[in-house]
């Protein structure tokens, strides 16, 4: 970037990195990869009672091109793993994944031939949220932690 | 397939509905070939959730296959756990206790709530109708409470056990349960309110995706998708199980088969759901409880020290606590809801922590190569799903591990004539019609 001087980041880009960081963590267009059982817990998540809606992530987009997190809520299948790794080629940068419910983390109780042993093995995830299926609390956390990482990462690359 | 319409040549249109589309509540594909925006050709393509169910089952134990149960239809996984406890029961030859039988009547109701209130939900909400979604999961939510607080969990429940439920319902429940009976009803009221004679919502559905009375037998679909059609075919009234042939319920009928009646067959459901759940709790019997004579409480773990210090006589006695999580698993209510069945029945806690019959007996039931051991042979057990009629066939050779669990999964028939209620209808009508269906992939690829 331009505005950067010789000598490190100077106060104006840390100040303008801080202000994107913050208007970034709370504008969230969630992409949901719904496949299983987790997609129940999404649901109620997404509506009134847990209400995703109060960190700023309360509208799903279902098209690549205009989410930034992608949700992987599910167990994947070998069969449907090209179709989420297109998904997350087609998402614009910057993104991010979570892993939602245990079976997108490792593979779950699912230890078999069918099932791919967590969704690290084909895609870069930054939030994991174990659980089968993860309490709303547990996604809410997770989501928190996911605004933490967003706000405090570096914004122009 | 070409036709010729002012000189010009036109072609009939592919086109891809999934497997990962919005308004595809699970994953499936459909290969469409569209005239215009006409649906002339559906094909299905499933599999995209197939997680192996039926070998895994092959590689645990009986009871080990209860959590693999849980996610088949996961919207209502008590009538899971319950059809293939059932069918095991069925291959072992061992009745439950009564007030079991009422229990999982009344959680498999709670369950086929949730799935109803889901699928209407959802199905509305991709014809737009937001507020209505959030009015019913706002009444799923209260049935989850309920959930949770007889089973531990909101959703991957694994309540029922072989030969009985993991534990007596907690104390109080009823009245929690009947308050949140009340605020389903009323979100149920509040949503026939904003639906059924919404235009929209009729002119989206009315005589859409019409399903007729012979197709849905030939293609062997069951469940509110067949008693939309006129047939009267309930599992819980033609062959029934657990308690079923005590209650008093209807069982709703649409006339035309299209996408409003089966809404409105669901609505209905529920409200006889509801009307079974209250006569099951008022009919539910008690049972026997042994009261200690020195009405004294003991913790597991001091139990266990005791025992330990040689200081065992009267342990048999002696009520003993467990932990929050094993609520309803001591002995008094034990003996409630399982069978005096020791080849088949997990102790009690209480007795697996405070004698070595019982701790012996958990430990021939828990390790590998012991457990239960139905004889040889097979079974088929069905109950009423929330889709149709869920199905268990299983096989023993003896062993302490299934030879085979098949399962008839509802969804999978209706997927096999799903052509029949999209073809000659709009694109726009597949987001409809397939909504009311209520694919769970789960059950469909197991």
């Amino acid at each position: 970037m331009g505005i950067q001087s010789a000598d490190g980041p100077g106060f104006f880009t840390s100040k303008l990195e801080r202000a994107i960081g913050w208007a970034r963590k709370y504008s969230i267009f969630v992409y949901p990869f719904v496949t299983a059982c987790c997609g129940m817990e999404y649901m109620s998540v997404a509506s009134g009672h847990y209400d995703i809606d109060r960190f700023g992530a309360g509208l799903p987009r279902f098209s690549p091109r205009q989410s930034d997190v992608l949700f992987v809520v599910g167990t994947i299948s070998h069969k449907i793993a090209p179709i989420l790794r297109r998904v997350y080629d087609q998402m614009c940068e910057p993104k991010w994944v979570v892993a939602f419910g245990v079976c997108t983390c490792t593979g779950g109780f699912y230890d078999n031939y069918a099932t791919v042993q967590g969704i690290d093995t084909i895609l870069p995830v930054d939030v994991y949220i174990p659980g089968c299926p993860p309490r709303p609390e547990a996604v809410l956390d997770g989501l928190m932690k996911l605004q933490n990482k967003i706000e405090n990462q570096k914004q122009f690359t | 397939m070409s036709s010729v319409a002012i000189g010009r040549e036109t072609k009939n249109m592919l086109l891809n509905v999934g497997p990962s589309h919005p308004a595809m509540h699970g994953v499936i594909r459909l290969i469409t070939e569209l005239e215009g925006e006409k649906v002339i050709k559906v094909e299905a393509e499933i599999g995209y959730l197939h997680r192996a169910f039926e070998k895994s089952a092959e590689n645990s134990s009986w009871t080990q296959v209860i959590p693999y149960t849980d996610r088949l239809n996961y919207v209502s996984p008590l009538i899971n756990n319950f059809g293939y406890c059932g069918a095991v029961e069925k291959l072992l030859g061992i009745e439950t206790t009564e007030r079991c039988k009422y229990i999982r009547v009344v959680m498999a109701e709670v369950s086929r709530l949730t799935d109803h209130l889901t699928c209407i939900a959802a199905s509305a909400m991709e014809l737009g109708a937001m507020t209505a979604f959030l009015y019913l999961m706002k009444a799923r939510e209260y049935l989850y409470e309920i959930v949770e607080e007889v089973t531990g969990a909101r959703l991957t429940i694994s309540y029922g056990r072989i030969g009985g439920v993991k534990g007596d319902l907690p104390d109080g429940v009823a009245e929690r349960l009947e308050g949140a009976l009340r605020k389903t009803e009323k979100e149920i009221l509040e949503v026939d309110k904003l639906l059924t004679r919404n235009r929209i919502f009729v002119d989206r559905t009315r005589d859409v995706g019409v399903l007729t009375e012979g197709d849905a037998i030939s293609y062997g679909i069951t469940g509110p998708m067949l008693r939309s059609t006129g047939v009267n075919y309930d599992v819980r009234k033609i062959f029934p199980y657990e308690v079923y042939d005590r209650m008093e319920f209807e069982v709703p009928r649409g006339e035309r088969g299209d996408n409003y009646d089966r809404y409105l067959v669901r609505m209905e459901e529920m409200r006889q759901s509801i009307r079974i759940i209250r006569q099951a709790m008022r009919d539910m019997p008690g049972g026997p409880i042994n009261v200690d004579s020195e009405g004294k409480v003991m913790t597991s773990f001091d139990l266990v020290d005791q025992a330990k210090l040689g200081h065992t006589a009267g342990l048999v006695d002696i009520i003993s606590t467990v932990e929050p999580t094993l609520e309803g698993m001591e002995r008094p209510y034990h003996s409630r809801v399982m069978p005096d069945n020791k080849r088949v029945v997990l102790p009690s806690k209480g007795d697996t922590y405070g004698n070595i019959e019982g701790l012996m007996n958990h430990f021939k039931l828990i390790m590998d190569y012991h457990g239960i051991r139905p004889p040889i042979g097979d079974t088929y057990h069905a109950v009423e799903g929330a889709n149709g009629e869920l199905g268990f066939y299983i096989v023993s050779d003896g062993k302490d591990r299934p030879y085979r669990v098949r399962v008839r999964p509802p969804c999978f028939f209706a997927m096999a004539g799903l052509h029949k209620m999209l073809e000659g209808y709009m694109v726009a009508d597949i987001v409809s019609t397939f909504g009311s269906i209520n694919m769970i992939a789960g059950e469909l690829d197991r």
